[in-house]
């Protein structure tokens, strides 16, 4: 049977591997998809807790409303994020993140 | 939702969210990354959360994901190539920070409430949530409590209903926050024409 536990592990490993991605790739754009991945694994977890946290017989919406909020604020980020990688790839020709070195001086 | 299609969508979700780690190729991460959502979405909507798997398809697989795919494919990036210097420390460092993080959900998730309930005994009770929200007076909306009548969960109606009078005023600085964030683009992408000439 698929309890909680499922759900959470399930969200738990999907963290993990876009941490994984975010220290280990080299190219902005993966490690910038792997952010999302992120974003989309504690989505998981929330709406599963909202699912199994019944309030008078309904799921805790409070929760779906921070999800819906959250894909909300990860959509404005990827617009601008998009925009600051197509920046630097202007002047530095180049998406890996040994390219952008300027600010250690 | 049966075990086995829990089992299948887990799988692509996570199957597919490890071929966007591992993928030379860009253009193969960010397709990769398409489907891994959609199989998200499923997990969703097996929560009951229907609402919550649309906005994920589309916003997510649909929207984000055609303008990484632009990205992309504008700037022309090419595949890493192989053989090149691998950074075996960050890879390493990766791997056990995430290995670490991982454990820890593992550890966990025994210890928290409802962690053992199944959508099964934990399943929604739609005749009490019916009776405790005609008791509401003013606030009851009609064609919930019809629907809840009825047997249907509304889940787009009370999404809409939690959003709109509990969360209207952050619904607000959300709209407010993609108006700056447009703005803000449009700002980065445009090229200074005194500056550089080059």
């Amino acid at each position: 049977m698929i309890t909680l536990n499922h759900y959470l592990i399930v969200s738990g490993i999907l963290f993990s591997l876009g941490l994984a991605g975010v220290i280990a790739r080299r190219n902005i754009l993966i490690i910038f998809m792997c952010l999302e991945m992120m974003l989309s694994a504690a989505n998981l977890a929330l709406v599963a807790f909202s699912r199994f946290n019944l309030t008078q017989g309904l799921p805790d919406y409070t929760a779906q409303a921070l999800v819906f909020f959250t894909i909300t604020v990860a959509a404005a980020e990827v617009a601008v994020g998009l925009a600051i990688i197509v920046a630097l790839f202007r002047t530095k020709q180049s998406v890996e993140v040994e390219a952008v070195t300027k600010l250690q001086g | 939702m049966p075990p086995l299609l829990f089992y299948l969508f887990a799988l692509i979700t996570l199957g597919f969210g490890l071929n966007v780690v591992i993928a030379r190729n860009p253009v193969t991460s960010a397709l990769s990354l398409a489907v891994s959502f959609v199989g998200l979405a499923a997990l969703f909507l097996s929560l009951d959360a229907y609402f919550i798997g649309t906005l994920q398809v589309l916003v997510y697989a649909g929207a984000v994901m055609v303008l990484f795919l632009f990205i992309i494919m504008l700037m022309d990036i090419k595949s890493e190539v192989l053989g090149g210097k691998a950074n075996i420390a960050a890879i390493a460092a990766g791997v056990l920070v995430a290995a670490i993080l991982a454990l820890q959900v593992a550890t966990i998730s025994n210890q928290l409430p409802h962690s053992q309930d199944t959508t099964e005994t934990a399943s929604l009770n739609l005749s009490d949530a019916a009776k405790s929200w005609e008791a509401r007076g003013k606030q009851n909306l009609p064609t919930i409590s019809r629907d809840l009548k009825e047997g249907t969960l509304p889940d787009a109606k009370l999404m809409g209903e939690t959003l709109f009078s509990k969360y209207a005023f952050h619904l607000q600085l959300v709209g407010l926050l993609l108006l700056v964030g447009t703005v803000g683009v449009v700002a980065l992408s445009k090229r200074d024409k005194e500056v550089s000439p080059s």
